[in-house]
């Protein structure tokens, strides 16, 4: 009877964080005003909501249901796999259809992180090869 | 002190609540998006609410039939989500 009643809070209180998180995270799909700081909100939703409302239900089903069931896990799983990448995509999505700001010139090279290096440091990139060779 | 079985029936309702409004902000950054980035957006974060809204019903009905839809539209959801991104970076799904 303890047990039920202590489990009984912890579910209700995956439920309020849960569904806390999904809604803050569609106020901020809602609230901002740029494509690339949009992008970084729905995360939210993905991590924290979904997998805190599926800890609550792996919990109800243990506590009411009776034995365990890995169902949750594995939804909780492939979520969390495929988020990153599907942020990733949409991410390529906003770059090439040239909605977000390009970051301001570097303050010495042409471009940000390639191998082009300045006139200047060219010695010391070459001194820093031959000793990584 | 409430009672452990009031606590989570209102818990219950305050997250199908919660939930629910998330999906509607989520369909008004849909019909609003200024740009296909946002819509695809958007789409993926209902489908994220969906998974949530079924595992709620799936609490509230104290059944475990729910969570085979709730695995399809996962994955149903990621497929779309990387379809539309393709089709919009290279013209085509299958190429």
């Amino acid at each position: 009877m303890m047990f039920e009643t202590l489990a009984t809070y912890v579910i209700a209180l995956c439920l309020l964080v849960g569904a806390i998180f999904s809604l803050v995270g569609s106020i901020g799909l809602l609230k901002f005003k740029d494509s690339m700081t949009r992008l970084h909100a729905p995360t939210k939703v993905g991590t924290v909501g979904v997998g805190s409302l599926l800890a609550a239900s792996m919990l109800y089903s243990y506590v009411f249901g009776g034995g365990w069931s890995i169902h949750e896990l594995l939804i909780m799983a492939f979520l969390f796999v495929t988020a990153p990448i599907s942020a990733n995509f949409i991410a390529k999505v906003v770059i090439h259809k040239k909605t977000c700001d390009t970051p301001p010139p570097p303050a010495k090279d042409e471009t940000w992180s390639t191998l082009d290096v300045p006139e200047e440091d060219r010695d010391v990139s070459v001194a820093n090869e031959i000793e990584a060779s | 002190m409430i009672p452990a079985d009031t606590l989570l029936d209102i818990a219950l309702v305050i997250s199908f609540v919660s939930v629910a409004l998330a999906q509607v902000l989520a369909m008004i950054r849909l019909v609003i998006g200024p740009d296909t980035g946002d819509r695809i957006l958007a789409l993926d974060t209902m489908v994220v609410n969906a998974i949530g809204l079924i595992i709620l019903l799936g609490i509230a009905q104290g059944t475990r039939i729910y969570f085979e839809a709730s695995m399809i539209i996962a994955m149903l959801g990621f497929v779309s989500t990387v379809a539309y991104a393709r089709f919009v970076l290279r013209g085509d799904i299958i190429e």
